[in-house]
Order: structure tokens, then C-alpha cells, then sequence
């Protein structure tokens, strides 16, 4: 095997991944099912998330409580947030009824879970630079929160400029990269077969 | 604004309590409607569009 790691990464990523495995156009028949939906619909939310969030960090975290345009933005980041955990969490429903784990798929369901938990940590950051009695409300509580298990040093939730650098540059970008690579892992693996279909398990890209 | 002026959301939450279990009104309204969308999905019929050749 080559030592350059050109020629290692080549192999593990171009090599490895065929465009019509990373771009299907056709699916299993057992995916025409409205429960197949909510996956994708969690990235659209994202997506919206992405959009308005962006709108948001160009004008500033106060820019909503003085500009309708700016609780307009404002609104839809929070009605996008609000669709993205209601789509992750019927996703999440669907697939753990049908074990989606099945056929060497533990790293697509870890994924998931990772990102699942890298969510819950940018919404919480989102929490707390609203710059109103809400956030305050929030960060004053989780601080003791926090203070209680010993982070407190590495994590101050009173420090807004902090909460908003993670919030816009730091856990975007790492849950970005996280759903990327969930979905990559899904495209690789192939949608898992209903159980009562073990005999496509690892077959049926 | 206007849907605000319908729905009036400027007072503190309404919790339901049962024993030790809490739930605010909002959480248990988007816990069902998760519930009911996820029922939804499993039953009704799924569109099949033309086939691509």
C-alpha cells in the first residue's frame, strides 16, 4: 500500500464511494412510505436553519427587538428550529421501531444519536443569546447547572460573546459536518429493509 | 403580531401537573402533534408518482 496519504485518501473516499451509491435515483420499493420523509425533512429544516441564521449574524444578535424585518428573520429561525427537532424526533421514532441499526449499520444509527446531541447543544447555545429576560432567565439557571458537574471553568453560560461564537461559527459547522457524514454512511449502507425483510439486510442499495 | 393579538401568549405557562409529573401546555401540545404526525406517517397512503426510465 502507498505511504502518501494522497493516494490513502483517494482510496477511502473517491474509491470507495460510487456516484450512483452517493446520488441515487432510484430507492427500494419499501421506502415509498410517508415515515421515509422525515429524515429529509429535517435536512430541509436545517437548511432554512442555515439560511435565516446566516440572515441573523450578518445584522446581530439585538437586530430582532427593533426591526420587523429582524423578528420576522428572527420567527422563521425559531419556527425552522421548531420543525427540525419535530422531524428529527418522529426520524428518530421511526427508526428505532424498525431497528435501523440491522445490518452493520450501528455507525449510520451513532451518527444519528451524535448528531441528535450536537442539536440539543447548539439550540441550548441559541437559548442564550436572545439577549432578553428569556435568556437570562436560562443562562442564570444553567450556570449552576454547569458549576454543579465542574465545567463552569471551561464553559461560562453567563458569557454571551462566548455562547454566540459557539452558537454561529463553531457547532453549526461541527453538526454540519456530522449530518454529512450521517448521510454519506446512509448512501454507503443502503435504507434499512423492514424486519420482516431480513433477507435484503445488506443488499438492497 | 396579529396571530399573537388571536392567541394571547403574554402570561407565564400553563402547566398540567399529575403527582411529581409536570408538563407545560406547550410541550405536551408539541409532544401529541409529534405523536399524530408520526401515526400519520405509518398509515396513510404514500403517492406513487410515473416511474423514470
Amino acid at each position: 500500500m502507498s505511504t502518501s496519504w494522497t493516494t490513502r485518501v483517494r482510496k477511502a473516499t473517491l474509491e470507495s464511494y460510487k456516484p450512483e451509491d452517493l446520488l441515487p435515483d432510484t430507492q427500494p420499493a419499501y421506502v415509498a412510505s410517508w415515515i421515509y420523509i422525515f429524515g429529509v425533512a429535517t435536512i430541509a429544516a436545517f437548511v432554512m436553519l442555515f439560511a435565516t441564521g446566516l440572515w441573523l449574524t450578518l445584522e446581530g444578535p439585538a437586530w430582532w427587538h427593533t426591526s420587523s424585518i429582524g423578528h420576522f428573520a428572527n420567527s422563521m429561525h425559531l419556527w425552522s428550529v421548531e420543525l427540525f427537532f419535530v422531524f428529527m424526533v418522529v426520524h428518530l421514532w421511526g427508526k428505532f421501531w424498525m431497528a435501523a441499526w440491522r445490518g452493520k449499520r450501528i455507525t449510520t444509527w451513532v451518527s444519528g444519536v451524535v448528531a441528535f446531541m450536537a442539536s440539543i447543544i447548539t439550540a441550548f447555545t441559541g437559548y442564550l443569546i436572545q439577549t432578553n429576560f428569556d435568556s437570562q432567565w436560562i443562562s442564570t439557571e444553567a450556570k449552576d447547572g454547569f458549576n454543579s458537574i465542574g465545567v463552569g471553568a471551561f464553559f461560562n453560560a453567563l458569557n454571551t460573546g462566548q455562547a454566540i461564537l459557539l452558537h454561529v461559527a463553531l457547532l453549526p459547522l461541527l453538526l454540519g459536518g456530522i449530518v454529512v457524514w450521517h448521510i454519506i454512511l446512509i448512501r454507503r449502507k443502503g435504507v434499512v429493509p423492514p424486519i420482516d425483510n431480513d433477507a435484503t439486510l445488506e443488499g438492497n442499495k | 403580531m396579529y396571530l399573537a393579538a388571536i392567541i394571547n401568549l403574554n402570561h407565564p405557562a400553563h402547566y398540567y401537573s399529575v403527582g411529581p409529573f409536570s408538563i407545560s401546555a406547550g410541550n405536551a401540545v408539541i409532544i401529541l402533534v409529534m405523536i399524530a404526525i408520526f401515526t400519520l406517517a405509518l398509515f396513510l397512503p404514500f403517492p406513487h408518482g410515473k416511474a423514470d426510465k
